[in-house]
């Protein structure tokens, strides 16, 4: 409801979904609400035409979404490539469940974190939050729209079961309070308008269908009029580096992370989602036995936040990662940390990390 | 430039010409029989969308001056049905071939037919997978040979004008390329429906499809699709008969029944209106 809640919020106008468990209630929450709020709602045949409805519907001028959880998310991947070709403001959300395959539909997990990055084919980026609360269900699922339309690209709420059915206070500020963007749109006529012509911050403008602009998407590799170039190197190259450059290059101004006991922390537990509740109360019990605990919690999956991992890898002795799955995110991060010591505790099965599990590793 | 007009010049993307497909397709007679079919109803080019899918006729998005699409393969229904219902001034126009709409995107025809979305569906079926080189699709007959069928096929095809009758498509109409003049009154009648209209056309395919039956010219293959074609008995579905020497064609199902983006924002306003007689604002408790 709070992921729901945040959409509308951000202006969120079509919801294209398919029933999935743990994630159906925010598909039900949005078929209530959308209507009153001159929103289309359609229960769709499948995540595959789940996920084409809301670049259709994003091409009509709306912003819109869908919510998921791990194999409609696999079901997904393929028009989440178009998306991030045809540079589709739209959002997913992913409530994560215990994989592969049908696995453990009402058990929790974060497995889905690596497919977020590499599940479509090709180079391309994405952008995925991870909340640790009601209240950032709320507020990430607006960032999510206004990176989606600032980036013109997919953005992820890649949240768990947890998460998705916890219940805590949440608190909805007055419309006036809440930062919404916009994409950019075409400050040319429909004669000079070029649809994939990337800004200074590499982002092109976008035009709606049915304004006369009279564009042309394809997935095909493109130049900037959109025409397609099958054959060209030169074009492949351009347009794959723009479409990566734009989320790269832009990570400075993405990225979020919470930095909590750092400061003299000898040992830094790095958690997002859910775990990374537990991984606070093991930070604040071990401090209270003198323990120099310490927590990044990243709000910001992807684009890795590489650099302030690298930061604090040079500031402690150990990094531990908590994680609800066999070892996903905790690649990205040996791959930043240098040759600092990485424990890695996983957890699969039915429920996440208690604080004593990562508090008697980073005691250990 | 002459004088006279010349509804395909005007209504292509020039840029994209000359298109990509092979001597005798007739894809060409589709994509000029759809501009000349607009072109003779006026229709205002910056209301309608036409989206495609993957293959030979998916280039066809490209090519139209309009706002166009082209998606992957077999999605562009999907495609459509987000698009018309969050904006329901737009026409989207789905034009692809019998492979994708209907191997690969078959779930996604069954869908939007069913809730009959208005769109016009246009389906170029050459009985192959063209442009990857001639494999066996849902639409090739018994006993044709393909590169993947190298033995004749064995799968019982699909009767298209049947199926869409069957999902609950409000106007059903089957040609083949040498229709011209039918398929153009065709699409003007499937393009003014407030509905799911869909329109196979039969082409055909001398390289791929063609050249492996014994009918590899151009020429031959327009005279076969000549001398097989029937003008139906009646409108029932059931007897639009296709086969490799019997293929009847005509208009099958020419229906009204409520269209769903219309029946999506007619509750929307009526969702508002109840909440406004109530005095609130919202029917969730948040």
């Amino acid at each position: 409801m709070a992921c729901a809640e945040g959409a509308i919020a951000a202006g969120c106008k079509f919801f294209g979904g398919y029933p999935i468990t743990p994630a159906t209630e925010i598909a039900e929450h949005m078929s209530r609400r959308l209507p009153e709020v001159d929103g289309v709602f359609v229960q769709m045949e499948d995540e595959i035409a789940s996920m084409a409805a809301i670049i259709g519907a994003s091409y009509a001028g709306v912003k819109s979404m869908t919510a998921t959880s791990g194999p409609g998310f696999s079901l997904m991947q393929e028009n989440i490539g178009l998306a991030a070709m045809t540079e589709t403001p739209c959002v997913v959300v992913d409530v994560m469940r215990a994989g592969p395959s049908t696995g453990q539909p009402t058990k929790t997990g974060q497995q889905d974190v690596m497919q977020a990055k590499w599940g479509s084919h090709g180079d391309y980026e994405i952008i995925a939050l991870a909340p640790s609360s009601v209240q950032e269900m709320f507020d990430l699922t607006i960032e999510a729209f206004n990176l989606a339309e600032t980036y013109r690209c997919p953005t992820f709420v890649m949240t768990d079961e947890i998460i998705g059915h916890l219940m805590e206070r949440l608190t909805i500020p007055a419309p006036e309070e809440i930062r919404i963007v916009n994409r950019k749109r075409p400050t040319k006529p429909p004669s000079e308008y070029l649809p994939f012509l990337g800004g200074e911050d590499l982002v092109p403008e976008m035009a709606t269908f049915g304004e006369g602009y009279r564009f042309y998407a394809t997935g095909l590799t493109h130049d900037e009029t959109g025409h397609p170039q099958a054959d060209s190197p030169e074009h492949q190259s351009k347009l794959v580096m723009r479409i990566c450059d734009k989320i790269r290059k832009n990570a400075g101004k993405i990225v979020k992370v919470e930095q909590t006991f750092l400061d003299d922390a000898d040992t830094c537990i790095i958690a997002y989602g859910s775990v990374a509740r537990s991984a606070l109360s093991a930070v604040v019990e071990g401090r209270a036995k003198g323990a120099k605990l310490g927590l990044l919690r990243l709000i910001t999956l992807w684009p890795f936040p590489e650099d302030i991992v690298a930061q604090v890898a040079d500031q402690v002795d150990r990094i531990i990662v908590p994680e609800m799955n066999y070892g996903q995110m905790v690649r990205e991060v040996e791959r930043s940390a240098g040759r600092k010591k990485v424990t890695f505790i996983p957890r699969l099965g039915d429920a996440l990390h208690t604080p004593e599990d990562i508090l008697s590793q980073a005691l250990h | 430039m002459s004088n006279i007009h010349n509804p395909i010049e005007t209504s292509t993307r020039q840029g994209m010409i000359p298109h990509i497909w092979c001597n005798g397709c007739g894809n060409g007679v589709i994509l000029g029989e759809f501009l000349r079919a607009l072109d003779e109803m006026n229709y205002d080019m910056n209301k309608l969308v036409v989206v495609s899918g993957i293959g030979c006729i998916g280039r066809i998005s490209g090519y139209t001056n309009t706002d166009s699409f082209h998606t992957t393969h077999g999605r562009a229904l999907a495609f459509a049905v987000g698009l018309k219902t969050a904006k329901p001034s737009l026409k989207p126009v789905v034009i692809s071939g019998d492979g994708d709409l209907f191997a690969i995107g078959g779930n996604h025809f069954i869908h939007a037919a069913r809730r009959n979305v208005d769109m016009t569906v246009i389906c170029s079926n050459n009985f192959t997978y063209g442009m990857t080189g001639g494999q066996s699709g849902p639409t090739t007959p018994i006993g044709a040979y393909t590169s993947t069928t190298r033995y004749g096929s064995i799968d019982h095809p699909l009767n298209l004008v049947q199926f869409a009758a069957a999902c609950g498509a409000t106007y059903v109409a089957r040609w083949t390329a040498i229709h011209v003049k039918r398929i153009r009154d065709s699409l003007k009648k499937a393009i003014s429906k407030n509905g799911f209209s869909f329109v196979e056309i039969i082409t055909a395919c001398p390289e791929e499809y063609g050249r492996k039956n014994k009918i590899p010219d151009p020429i031959e293959n327009m005279k076969w699709l000549r001398d097989v074609s029937e003008f139906q008995a009646s409108a029932n579905p059931a007897e639009a008969i296709i086969q490799p020497d019997k293929m009847v064609v005509g208009e099958f199902v020419d229906i009204e029944k409520p269209e769903f983006a219309n029946s999506v924002w007619d509750n929307i306003r009526r969702i508002q209106a109840d909440l406004d007689k109530a005095g609130r604002t919202t029917n969730v408790t948040l």
